[in-house]
């Protein structure tokens, strides 16, 4: 006897996952926002030479440091105005966003990599190996970052591709120690015990168990580490120790826009709000992703 | 008997407000517990009696929404009381214990301290005077040299001497009334009788009344005066602990008592009761008899009027249009 | 207890020497030093000459023993720049960088724990999202260019404050402003989520159940065990912003180690940085293990074990 005449009765049609999943990204209106920007900057971007009104490159000392649209005799010929020798400053942010998002998507991957081996190499093997990840974290902690990123720089060059490696390598440690927590309590569950008992590859247990459960905490701590290589970048190069004139980076715009700061304060208000922008959309994602990719029950 | 009733509840109910829909996690309960006598409420985990006495305290989770007809203690409407005026009351004149004593007290405090405040906030008493207070009571709950005791952090103690720390806890201020909730469920199982022991000899010797929450009717038996039980939400019957075991009427209480084993009574290869099936999802529409899916004598009528109360004396109803047992056929 | 601790100072010991090792390759592979301190017009016999005579053709990991020994004896090499002894420059300039960096924690704790604490209590609420608004911007917010934009307002539009050098408290406000943000934003989601926690924790309805009040029942029972995990953050925290105020230093021309280290960058003054760089990973290492210590006295769990 299973019940009487209402045994089925109160079953209830739960959604899928996905659909939970795809619900709560329409209703959630930072990711929404963070993501509809972070589109806008990427399209801008890769479309830069066919948006933009001029050459990032050309100057015209004729028109040095004309204001912008809203500025005394701005004009439509340079919305945003122009730098110190006459380039197109609209022109020169748009190009300096390519810097910006190839250097954090480029060091985001990397460091993803490196971290997320390193994590889930410790978190499944434990013991012995474990305790090597465990110190090669702590040594990464204890360095500080800036100052090996400003050595490295002065030492291999402020190319795209040197800070990308640079970058990528500095800023693992995030990875490491999430995906390792996350393996471990993977490890530990009933499911990779059965896979094991059955006689499944390590290579196999690891890519068809462990990955899919710690993937959405390493795209959420991509897109961290994404907005923080993108801001370190822009330290190098104002610092003057990453992307090398003429090109423009928007660190770089800041740093030539700082002798002149006082009297054409825009000069580094666009590029740096443009950059704040950036990662707080960066950032809004990433929280979203997590809010939306969490089990039910637990909040942000 | 008006006199001696210490907390009474009227029609009370709990909703809670979740993304799929409004949980009805107790409809229209009706409860009343003596001075001087142990009511148990009983049912499984999620029926609802634990949201019955996070009511009665005023502890409901934030998003839970509470109606009532009457909650009063010893004649005082609880309901109008402000947060403030309640917080006096709690700890004060109606006490808690809780079912994991291992969670329940703060890890970073010495036991002593977390006596000693009920007392210094609800007496207004200097911290000598609680400190007395407590360590006599450490001593009437069994502890052993109470004074060193009183120093310790919750770590240092077993899961049973924390569980004696909770009541001493309770009993700080003389309460009416206290809310034991599963109070042994976390506990070895040589030191849940103790314990329930201890309770029962605490509540006739400070002629208190208390209110014992379990999901195993076979502790209750033991203990209880009066037995309420629960499922899904609803007090499905209630009556004098003879009255239940004598003549249980409700289905599921019938279900209850089949499920516990007797030792020297039940035979050695005889199988166990269990109640088939599993409850239902308490969110959405709740009207009719919540357990016709696991009912053996359901029928269409149950899915609308299978709630009104029917009595069979004094004392004595529950909520059936089929109740079983030597009374079938013979309710109204 | 004390296991635990012999643990953790091997383990710190190790790191310690790991990273001195990395300080002293960075050196190395920053190009020829015996080239560097010969001078750009020196003969390659003369550059032999000076190898030999500081130990540069011995092979490395005697040249490493050699420079740890010193290192720990307290000579760090001279400036390839000024030729003062690098222990010197640093001792001159380090106070200016841990008033810096002290000033912006106690700052962003200031900010963080009663904002934490408060969009904890009231989560979910305009309040709640404020706070997290609050947390957002400054973790957005370029660090040398809030500063710039500091100095414009305050000390330039407003001119309330100077803009730069380290002689007064004054000349500090500005630049713990532009520090503290960086590192506020974790400590305060840091509180919420702790008190988020605790909140839900049974002994703090235990002590609703008790009728504490609730000014009892958050800063007493919630609080207390809340802020534990804070206390290890606002730890590591300082060995960050010992390393991470090079910008904010630069920025506002503080003649802290941050500011030596980065003209040290500038002129290939390896010695020197390599110096700065191991001294602000042992400060991280020594102030962890400090917050192990803390973090122990201040939960009888640990310290009664």
């Amino acid at each position: 006897m299973t019940g009487g005449l209402f045994a089925d009765e109160f079953r209830v049609d739960a959604p899928t996952p996905r659909e939970v999943m795809r619900r709560r990204a329409r209703r959630h209106l930072g990711f929404l926002t963070g993501t509809g920007f972070v589109l806008a900057v990427v399209l801008l971007a890769v479309f830069a030479p066919w948006v933009s009104p001029s050459d990032p490159f050309a100057q015209n000392l004729d028109a040095r440091l004309l204001d912008p649209i809203w500025g005394k005799g701005g004009s439509w010929d340079h919305p945003l105005g122009t730098d110190s020798l006459g380039r197109d400053y609209l022109t020169r942010i748009l190009f300096g966003a390519r810097i910006s998002l190839l250097i954090g998507f480029g060091a985001a991957v990397i460091s993803g990599v490196v971290g997320s081996t390193v994590g889930i190499v410790g978190g499944y093997f434990g013991g012995r190996v474990d305790a090597v990840v465990m110190y090669l974290i702590n040594v990464k902690l204890a360095l500080p970052g800036i100052l090996i990123a400003l050595s490295l720089v002065s030492v291999f060059g402020g190319s795209l591709i040197a800070l990308i490696a640079i970058l990528g390598f500095l800023f693992w440690d995030r990875f490491a120690v999430v995906t390792r927590s996350v393996t471990q309590q993977v490890r530990g569950q009933e499911f990779v015990a059965a896979a094991e008992a059955v006689g499944a590859s390590h290579t196999r247990i690891v890519v068809q168990e462990i990955l899919p459960n710690v993937m959405s905490h390493i795209i959420v701590i991509a897109s961290l580490e994404m907005a923080i290589a993108i801001l370190v970048e822009a330290v190098l190069s104002f610092l003057g120790l990453g992307i090398q004139p003429p090109t423009p980076s928007w660190g770089l715009l800041i740093s030539e826009g700082r002798s002149f700061m006082f009297f054409k304060p825009w000069l580094i208000a666009l590029p740096g709000l443009a950059l704040f922008f950036l990662v707080i959309a960066i950032n809004l994602m990433g929280d979203g992703i997590r809010d939306i990719t969490v089990p039910e029950g637990r909040g942000r | 008997m008006i006199a001696d009733s210490v907390l009474r509840v009227r029609d009370l109910s709990v909703e809670i407000a979740l993304p799929s829909g409004t949980l009805h996690a107790v409809s229209n309960v009706d409860l009343e517990a003596m001075r001087g006598e142990t009511l148990a409420i009983v049912g499984e985990s999620g029926c609802g009696k634990t949201m019955t006495a996070l009511a009665a305290m005023r502890l409901l989770p934030r998003r839970a929404r509470l109606a009532a007809r009457e909650i009063s203690l010893s004649g005082t409407d609880l309901r109008a009381l402000s947060d403030k005026a309640f917080s006096a009351i709690r700890g004060n004149r109606m006490s808690m214990i809780f079912q994991d004593p291992m969670t329940s007290l703060n890890p970073v405090y010495p036991i002593g301290d977390q006596l000693e405040e009920i007392h210094m906030r609800h007496r207004r008493a200097g911290r000598r005077r609680a400190r007395e207070r407590a360590e006599y009571l450490l001593d009437r709950v069994g502890i052993v040299n109470p004074r060193a005791r009183l120093g310790q952090f919750p770590h240092q103690l077993s899961g049973g001497l924390r569980q004696r720390v909770m009541i001493a806890m309770a009993l700080m201020c003389d309460p009416a009334l206290i809310v034991a909730d599963e109070p042994t469920t976390a506990l070895d199982v040589t030191v849940q009788a103790q314990v329930l022991r201890l309770l029962k000899d605490l509540q006739a010797e400070f002629n208190m009344a208390l209110i014992l929450i379990s999901h195993d009717l076979g502790v209750v038996a033991r203990i209880a005066d009066r037995i309420a039980v629960m499922y899904a939400g609803r007090v499905v019957e209630t009556g004098s602990s003879g009255q239940i075991f004598g003549a249980p009427t409700h289905p599921y209480t019938r279900g209850l008592i089949d499920c516990i084993p007797y030792p020297g009574k039940t035979a050695r290869r005889t199988r166990l009761g269990s109640i088939p099936g599993i409850v239902p999802s308490m969110i959405g529409d709740s009207r009719g008899c919540m357990f016709r899916n696991r009912c053996g004598w359901a029928e269409d009528r149950c899915r609308t009027d299978g709630n009104a109360e029917r009595r069979i004396e004094e004392g004595h109803s529950y909520r059936c249009i089929h109740p079983v047992g030597h009374l079938q056929g013979a309710a109204s | 207890m004390g296991r635990f601790f012999v643990q953790r100072l091997g383990v710190a010991l190790l790191v310690a020497i790991t990273v001195s090792i990395i300080g002293f390759a960075l050196l190395r592979v920053s190009g020829d030093l015996a080239a560097d301190l010969a001078g750009e017009d020196a003969t390659p016999r003369e550059v032999a000459e000076i190898a030999a005579l500081y130990g540069l053709d011995k092979p490395l990991h005697e040249q490493y023993l050699d420079w740890a020994a010193n290192a720990l004896g307290g000579d760090l090499g001279q400036s390839l720049f000024t030729n003062e002894p690098v222990m010197d420059l640093i001792l001159e300039r380090v106070g200016v960088t841990i008033l810096l960096s002290l000033y912006s924690l106690v700052l962003a704790l200031a900010i963080a724990i009663p904002l934490g604490v408060l969009a904890a209590i009231r989560a979910n609420t305009a309040v709640d999202r404020a706070a997290l608004g609050v947390a957002v911007f400054g973790q957005a917010i370029p660090n040398f260019w809030f500063g710039l934009i500091l100095i414009y307002l305050f000390g330039v539009v407003l001119r309330w404050l100077p803009i730069s050098g380290s002689t007064s408290f004054a000349h500090f406000v500005l630049p713990t402003v532009a520090l503290g943000t960086a590192v506020m934003p974790a400590l305060m989601r840091l509180t919420r989520t702790g008190m988020l926690e605790v909140l839900e924790a049974d002994f703090v309805r235990t002590a609703r159940a008790k009728g504490l009040s609730p000014g009892a029942v958050f800063f007493k029972h919630a609080l207390r065990n809340a802020i534990l995990p804070v206390v290890s953050l606002a730890a590591v925290s300082l060995g960050f912003l010992l390393g991470g105020s090079v910008i904010v230093e630069t920025v506002f021309a503080l003649n802290g180690i941050g500011l030596l280290a980065y003209e040290s960058i500038l002129r290939s003054d390896f010695p020197v940085v390599q110096s700065i760089l191991v001294f602000v990973s042992l400060a991280y290492i020594v102030l962890t293990l400090a917050s192990d210590l803390i973090n122990a006295r201040l939960d009888p769990r640990i310290r009664l074990g």
